[in-house]
């Protein structure tokens, strides 16, 4: 039973990062409908900035919120110079856009911080933290907070800002909204910017526990994946709870089904996509989508 | 009535287009012909790892193809193909290896393995559209290393299956690797004509209305699940054989060479080739082959960042594909070649 808890606790951990990370592709999905697929590449390389800024001397908080910044300002400027030029060329074209940034980052990152893995700090206190005899790690606790602090924002932001209903509305309605006056195409550019930010945290909560890597996003991503899935492509808290759901069903089938074992981590995620689109395509707190014919 | 107009728009239609004082027709014929003729000839001219080089390229443009009738005709997104390109060359080898299977069954069966794996594949598939197709068969394309090393008995985990290279049959004065290569340019041109026959009748229109249309389709009497799943066996069925014929090139299989950049190229190359069209998916086989080389060329740090920077050029100038592309000028030179014969009439 110990075990049990602990394994758990500890998925709940690991789950609060596919939920960032899961959080960030559904804002994307929701503002903009696109999947996308280089979104673990930007997460990592936001998290080289941090990383590198640390190494230069800057305290972690000040270097946190300052690749929070750039993130931020990054994301819109991709989405204002890559994706714009496509946005209205069939869904393949910009999956193709997708899959260039995706190879672009990956090796820019290989290119200028090199293959070699390094340590991450974390800023949470390094002694664990025991209630009876289930052991909570203070980093994994400390990236849960995190994750639940920035959906409370997202929330608040898109349910009571003007800013925020203007971004939903433009989402669900385009031509209605640019009739409005709601400027839709900077609204796409801040739903990137927003999701390249929630990425960034992603990565800079995750990077002391995988440490830091241009690969290190490949399994994280796909777990995102199957979390957004497994919540709802269109629901913020269902890709949150998703996420932790993730976190624990791979600890879980990791310890308990001996064939599985930690080497089939990735078919796990892929059966778990698989079944949840086949038998509840909307996943478990989504809107199912209802088309006009 | 309708019989009057029908004539009457024949009586006035101009004459057949003409380019260069050829028709449309004997230039298509004569460009055929020639590109068979040179890819014959090439194995006199190249040797040695340029050869092996072509014979990759004939291998990727049937996995285009077989991509192509699924993502381009049909509108089914996949970004797992890399899955069933395993599938076949592990089918292959492993008969090759364990087995002792002459290759000459073992390719047609890695062929039927992929059909009906794809088929299987397909149903569940019919359930997902756009974004989520692409998404289910992105997380196949990122389980498949793991897959392959887990059953290890049979693939021989990270280590691979060596094969031999087989020797040219009938003691035709060929090298190893000239047979390979004319082995691939024959199925190449039989899949091709296989395609284009099954995409320019009945069964192609049914595929594309699906694509366009999908409630109209049914509307019409397509079986649209049969023929979405049956597709997809299909598609599968051409990367599973081009996947044995690479395999049995390369003499070698081992699960990091069908990573996830696997299943990527091949969306990569029919939508850089060209959607929807049967000569996209050689263009897109050369771009795909050669284009990292160059890439390679150009900067020796970051190679895969200046093949990201042209997937992204590519998508702004050519949004069609190169065979779009050229689509166009033919249809511009057509317009050009069939002003002087109107004139001429008035």
């Amino acid at each position: 039973m110990e075990i049990f808890l602990q394994q758990v606790v500890s998925g709940l951990a690991t789950g609060g990062i596919y939920a960032s990370l899961a959080l960030a592709l559904v804002m994307i999905y929701q503002a903009t409908d696109v999947v996308n697929f280089a979104q673990g590449e930007m997460a990592m390389f936001s998290t080289y900035l941090a990383w590198s800024m640390m190494n230069a001397g800057i305290p972690y908080w000040g270097a946190f919120f300052a690749t929070l910044a750039i993130a931020f300002i990054g994301g819109i400027l991709i989405e204002r110079v890559v994706i714009r030029p496509v946005e209205n060329a069939p869904i393949l074209a910009i999956v193709i856009v997708c899959i260039g940034l995706l190879v672009i980052f990956n090796s820019l990152a290989g290119w200028i911080y090199s293959y070699v893995i390094q340590p991450f700090p974390s800023p949470f206190p390094r002694t664990p933290i025991k209630i009876g005899n289930i052991v909570f790690g203070p980093h994994d606790l400390g990236a849960i907070c995190v994750t639940l602090v920035l959906l409370l924002l997202l929330f608040l932001f898109f349910r009571y800002t003007s800013l925020g209903l203007a971004m939903r509305a433009a989402a669900h309605n385009p031509a209605s909204s640019r009739l409005v006056g709601i400027r839709v195409g900077w609204m796409l550019a801040l739903g990137w910017g927003l999701a390249a930010l929630l990425g960034a945290v992603a990565g800079i909560m995750v990077a002391p526990i995988i440490f830091l890597e241009p690969n290190m996003m490949g399994g994280i991503l796909i777990y995102a994946f199957a979390s957004a899935t497994l919540g709802g492509f269109t629901s913020p808290v269902g890709a949150v709870l998703g996420g932790l759901l993730m976190g624990v069903i791979e600890n879980l089938v990791g310890t308990y089904v001996r064939f599985i074992g930690t080497e089939l981590k990735l078919t796990v995620a892929l059966a778990i996509i698989l079944v949840v689109l086949t038998v509840k395509p909307s996943g478990l707190f989504g809107r199912a989508a209802v088309h006009r014919v | 009535m309708m019989e009057g107009t029908a004539s009457a728009a024949r009586i006035s239609a101009p004459a057949r287009p003409t380019v260069a004082g050829l028709s449309v027709w004997s230039w298509t014929i004569g460009g055929l012909v020639l590109v068979i003729a040179i890819a014959c000839a090439l194995p006199l001219l190249l040797s040695g790892f340029k050869l092996f080089q072509f014979t990759q390229v004939l291998g990727y443009a049937i996995a285009l193809l077989g991509l192509n009738i699924l993502t381009g005709y049909n509108g089914q997104i996949s970004l797992g193909h890399g899955a069933f390109y395993a599938l076949g060359a592990y089918t292959t080898a492993i008969m090759i290896d364990k087995w002792s299977v002459p290759y000459g069954f073992a390719i047609p069966v890695a062929g039927v393995v992929c059909l009906v794996a794809g088929f299987l594949f397909g149903i569940p598939a019919l359930r997902l559209e756009g974004l989520y197709l692409a998404l289910a068969t992105f997380a196949l394309a990122l389980a498949v290393p793991q897959i392959l090393k887990y059953f290890d008995s049979w693939t021989g985990g990270s280590q691979g299956i060596v094969l031999s290279k087989p020797q040219a049959p009938f003691g035709l004065p060929l090298t190893s690797d000239q047979w390979l290569y004319f082995l691939t340019l024959g199925t190449t041109l039989l899949l091709f004509l296989f395609g284009w026959n099954l995409l320019r009748g009945r069964i192609g229109r049914a595929i594309v209305a699906i694509r366009d249309h999908p409630i109209a389709a049914e509307t019409m009497g397509i079986n649209s699940a049969l023929y979405k799943s049956l597709v997809f066996g299909v598609s599968a069925c051409y990367v599973g054989i081009a996947g044995a014929l690479v395999g049995l090139a390369v003499a070698f299989v081992a699960p990091d060479s069908f990573n996830v950049f696997l299943s990527i190229t091949l969306l990569v190359g029919i939508v850089v080739g060209g959607l929807a069209s049967i000569s996209g998916a050689l263009f897109g086989a050369f771009f795909i082959q050669f284009v990292p080389n160059w890439a390679q060329d150009i900067s020796k740090a970051a190679p895969w960042a200046i093949y990201g920077v042209f997937l992204i050029a590519f998508m702004y100038l050519m949004p069609r594909g190169i065979s779009g592309f050229f689509h166009r000028l033919w249809r511009r030179l057509l317009r050009a070649g069939a002003k002087p014969a109107e004139l001429k009439r008035s």
